[in-house]
């Protein structure tokens, strides 16, 4: 194994520092590197948007993205979003609306979906759905998927008061 | 509280799936893994000369490299599971690695082990192979013409199987008034779950147990099958699908890259890791369909069908796939009459060895095809006796007073009400008035397309007697214990092995609410062959059916001890205990009872126990369903086809669909969804394209359109609940309804909307430049 390089980026909020080889993917270093297992990987052509993060608040595909690019930026994965306890309203969306199935692109769809957000607080449906271009789901159809996003969309533009409200009535199982 | 069957809960898979810890098969790292990476063959089909690993296994970080040699004696082929019988079945295994001729470009020839994944990947490069090439037959009915590569010396034409059931005499097509014939292709497709493949495996070669955990639909059958393979007895090995990417059929096959990792583990006394890569997905995974039909339809001029003569061509890949056999053959041939009374039916099917990747179960396997060919010919004849396609579909439903209903392939259908699916998708759609408008549009220049599928499909395969006749190397009952803790909490086995459908949420549904407990307070354990004793699996559509009813019945038998406990504390006789909203009270007497939890405590600490029953409170059932069961429905697809550039926008699409009893409507609308998206697909954009020599031209997303969000409008869906009668649920099964409907309905929509150009058929996928081309030469010939 040859040259090594010290790469060193915020993750979820902590610095994190690695030697590694510089050809390592963003992808891998953060499954690897830092046993962040949720980003997932579903293709090796940057078409299915599995492994979509944001690095910088934007919404990156890690797979297409070396670890070394990604030095000293701002990197928020799943892990990141929020615990079972007090989920974000994207992970709430997705919960809620059945915005899910098997679960193995639904980190990066909810995290190409946040970055929808934060530039687009109130898409529309076709607008949800243009910025799904990126992402593939081979379970859902993808229409529970863009409730999930609207509901999601109006959770975040409540009041603080009324979110904890939000979060604390999701209970397993609970009936909607 | 509300009955917790037939409610919308929120699935209890989904916290670890939407925060980040699930854990998918590449997720598991053992100590001391090594990462395995295998080399697959660039041409369809060579006679292999030479392989030389040395410059590979002298790379730094590489554990070893093995050939198909190197591993002889260590493991075996991997033999298929479904051995038909009376069609003279010539069946070929999966070779664990290709030793002396590869058939399939893709197929693997040796296997390197490292430290890590990218080294691995480096040391497939320094692997030098020699092949002789060969001449390919790709396209199956090439490949049966005399003079066509041989894949097998001892399987002359490639022939891997002729399949006849039924009989229609050439007398009842040359006496009948309406003849219509039609040649139509159900494209081959790839079911491309969004998680790939892959394996982890361990042994311990102090006692000899290999476990491997896998991305497996059905791992009890994983274990059946790679005990023989590796030479491992049952009990000694465990296979575990941990959380599954979707399966979509693709993973009920048992592979032979799984073997072969745990072949390497057992070799190196390390854990080893397999994870495709997506581009060996395309080729290494089983494809799906691939079926040329040739259709024939007697009728009468007023609308009935008399007779349904098919010939299947079918293309089974280079070997013949864990299911393979049974997709173009039973699976399709004994739906072929689809919900239609049609007295005569007859079907030969002819499985064909080609140089391309194997094909098995995807979504549906065998019936999406057999309802594609029904209803397009439904519309064929509609077409060519000037009838509207929903009056001839009418004319020829089976009634529903007429169920059990034994249709002309000598299936029983359990129970169906195929007008009112039909006349429900009417009244969404608003069908008259659409007519008028399509009318209104054509002299504007505007094509809009109305199609329609009414599909019925068999599924949860049973009673297993059945599968021994067809020659399933298995059985087809199901297996759930429902355990009752002392705290009152409880855990539910499966031999079902769910993958995105939900079942940890439904079947716990059926549990709480059969025990009058909370949703919460009941777990599913499923996916171990180590925590559950025996199990088939999830494909089919047989999880609810056939897998949900053994939980119903073993939550009955806890219920009856249960009842057993309650009488002796409560000092009456048993039949005087009724059991109802988890109490268990005297009959008249509603003051006097004890709570399920009360009982559990006293079944598991057995300090006061009537004579001769014994401690704990745990059901089991080994359920094997009487028959079949067959969900059916109508799928309405609206299009409009642009006339300058063949594009095709869906305007519309419901769904009607009666899948019996529904357990979470939320999650039955999410399948029938994803089944819509599938079966779309494979109407409008998906599609498998081989060059003549064998080359696999759509191998990676870029080239094999999967269906995006912005494709679709917003699906409208209802269910109508029609009960089965064969299982205690009354549950049919939801999961394949949508990709067996869908592609009629969208194919019969856009036949619909190009009449005007004189336009009949088309084979899917229906591209743009098809169409437009269709269009153009339809004006030529006006």
């Amino acid at each position: 194994m040859a040259n090594q390089v010290t790469v060193s980026m915020k993750v979820n909020g902590t610095q994190k520092t690695a030697t590694i080889e510089p050809r390592m993917l963003l992808v891998h270093f953060l499954r690897e590197e830092l046993q962040l297992t949720g980003t997932h990987i579903g293709c090796d052509t940057s078409q299915c948007g599995a492994c979509t993060v944001l690095v910088n608040g934007e919404a990156v595909k890690s797979c297409t993205m070396l670890a070394v690019q990604a030095n000293g930026c701002e990197v928020i994965t799943v892990e990141g979003l929020g615990e079972t306890e007090n989920l974000h309203p994207i992970q709430q969306g997705f919960w809620e609306k059945h915005g899910l199935q098997c679960g193995y692109c639904t980190p990066g769809v909810m995290m190409a979906s946040l970055a929808l957000l934060k530039e687009n607080p109130a898409p529309s449906d076709e607008e949800i759905r243009e910025a799904l271009d990126g992402v593939i789901c081979r379970c859902t159809g993808y229409q529970f998927i863009v409730e999930a996003v609207k509901h999601a969309a109006q959770l975040m533009a409540q009041p603080a008061e009324e979110k904890v409200a939000v979060a604390d009535n999701l209970q397993i199982g609970e009936v909607r | 509280m509300p009955s917790l069957i037939g409610t919308p809960v929120k699935r209890k898979e989904d916290p670890r799936l939407i925060t980040g810890n699930a854990c998918f098969t590449d997720d598991i790292k053992l100590p001391g893994m090594l990462y395995a990476a295998f080399l697959r063959s660039p041409h369809a089909h060579a006679v292999i000369r030479r392989i030389d690993t040395s410059r590979a296994a002298a790379l730094p970080g590489v554990t070893a490299v093995f050939t198909g040699q190197d591993l002889a004696g260590k493991i075996k082929d991997v033999p298929p599971m479904w051995l038909l019988p009376g069609c003279d079945l010539k069946p070929k295994s999966r070779p664990y690695l290709a030793t002396d001729k590869v058939r399939y470009a893709g197929e693997a020839v040796a296997v390197v082990v490292a430290q890590d994944r990218y080294v691995a990947r480096d040391a497939l490069d320094l692997i030098e192979v020699e092949y002789d090439v060969l001449p390919a037959a790709v396209q199956q009915e090439e490949a049966m013409q005399d003079g066509a590569p041989l894949l097998f010396d001892d399987v002359p034409k490639n022939l891997a199987l002729v399949w006849k059931a039924g009989e229609v005499p050439d007398e009842v097509f040359e006496q009948a008034e309406v003849v219509v014939r039609q040649r139509m292709y159900n494209q081959r497709v790839i079911p491309n779950p969004m998680e790939t493949r892959g394996a982890v495996a361990q042994y311990n070669p102090g006692n000899g147990e290999m476990t491997i955990w896998c991305t497996s639909q059905n791992p009890h059958i994983h274990r059946l099958i790679y005990s023989d393979v590796l030479g491992i007895p049952e009990h000694k090995l465990r296979i575990i699908a941990p959380d599954v990417g979707g399966g979509f059929g693709s993973k009920i096959a048992t592979y032979t890259e799984e073997a072969v990792v745990a072949c390497l583990a057992r070799e190196l006394k390390k854990p080893v890791k397999w994870i495709e890569e997506r581009r060996e997905h395309f080729t290494a995974t089983s494809h799906g369909r691939d079926e040329v039909l040739f259709v024939e339809l007697a009728g009468t001029k007023d609308g009935r069908i008399t007779a349904l003569r098919v010939t299947n061509t079918a293309n089974l890949g280079a070997y013949l796939s864990t299911f393979g056999a049974g997709c173009p053959t039973i699976d399709f041939g004994l739906m072929v009459t689809g919900a239609y009374n049609i007295p005569k039916a007859a079907v030969t099917t002819y499985g064909v060895y080609t140089n391309t990747t194997p094909t098995d179960a995807y979504r549906g396997a065998g019936k999406p095809e057999a309802t594609y060919q029904i209803e397009r010919m439904i519309d064929l004849f509609a077409n060519e006796i000037g009838m509207d396609p929903v009056e001839v579909r009418r004319i020829n439903f089976v009634s529903s007073d007429k169920f059990p209903y034994n249709n002309a392939m000598g299936v029983t259908y359990d129970s169906g009400n195929y007008q009112l699916t039909l006349d429900k998708a009417l009244e969404m759609l608003d069908y008259v008035a659409l007519r008028k408008e399509q009318e209104e549009l054509r002299k504007q220049g505007k094509y809009i397309g109305i199609g329609f599928s009414s599909y019925v499909e068999l599924c949860g395969f049973g009673p297993s007697a059945v599968a021994g006749a067809i020659g399933f190397q298995g059985g087809v009952w199901e297996n759930s214990t429902v355990r009752v803790h002392a705290s009152g909490k409880v855990t539910v086995f499966t031999g079902t092995s769910p993958h995105g459908q939900g079942t940890a949420t439904t079947f716990c549904q059926i549990v709480a609410d059969k025990l009058g407990i909370p949703l919460e307070d009941v777990e599913l354990v499923h996916s171990d062959t180590q925590a559950i004793s025996m199990g088939w699996g999830t494909y089919g559509s047989r999880a609810t059916a056939v897998g949900g009813s053994a939980v119903s019945i073993a939550v009955d038998r806890v219920i009856e001890k249960g009842k057993k406990i309650a009488a002796h504390e409560l000092e009456v006789s048993e039949d005087q205990i009724d059991f109802l909203k988890g109490r268990f009270f005297v009959k008249g007497d509603i003051t006097r009872y004890r709570t399920f939890q009360e009982i559990a405590k006293s079944a598991n600490f057995a300090w006061n126990l009537p004579p001769g029953v014994e401690p704990s409170l745990e059901g089991q059932s080994f359920y094997d369903p009487s028959n079949f069961v067959y969900p059916f429905g109508t799928h309405i697809c609206v299009v409009e086809v642009e006339e300058a550039t063949g594009n095709i926008t869906i305007k519309r699409y419901i769904a009607v669909d009666d899948v019996g009893r529904v357990i979470n409507p939320l999650l039955a609308e999410g399948q029938v969804h994803g089944g819509i998206a599938q079966g779309v697909g494979q109407a409008l954009w998906e599609g498998v394209v081989y060059s003549e020599s064998g080359q696999l031209l759509t191998g990676t997303f870029m080239d094999y359109a999967m269906p995006k969000a912005r494709f679709f409008p917003v699906i409208e869906s209802a269910f109508t609940e029609t009960l089965s009668p064969v299982n205690p649920l009354g549950a049919k099964g939801v999961g394949e309804t949508g990709a067996t409907a869908a592609p009629p309905a969208v194919v019969n929509a856009v036949m619909d909307a190009l009449k005007p150009f004189g336009v009949k058929h088309l084979d899917m996928p229906l591209t743009p430049e098809k169409v437009w081309r269709a269009i153009r030469s339809g004006r030529d010939k006006q």
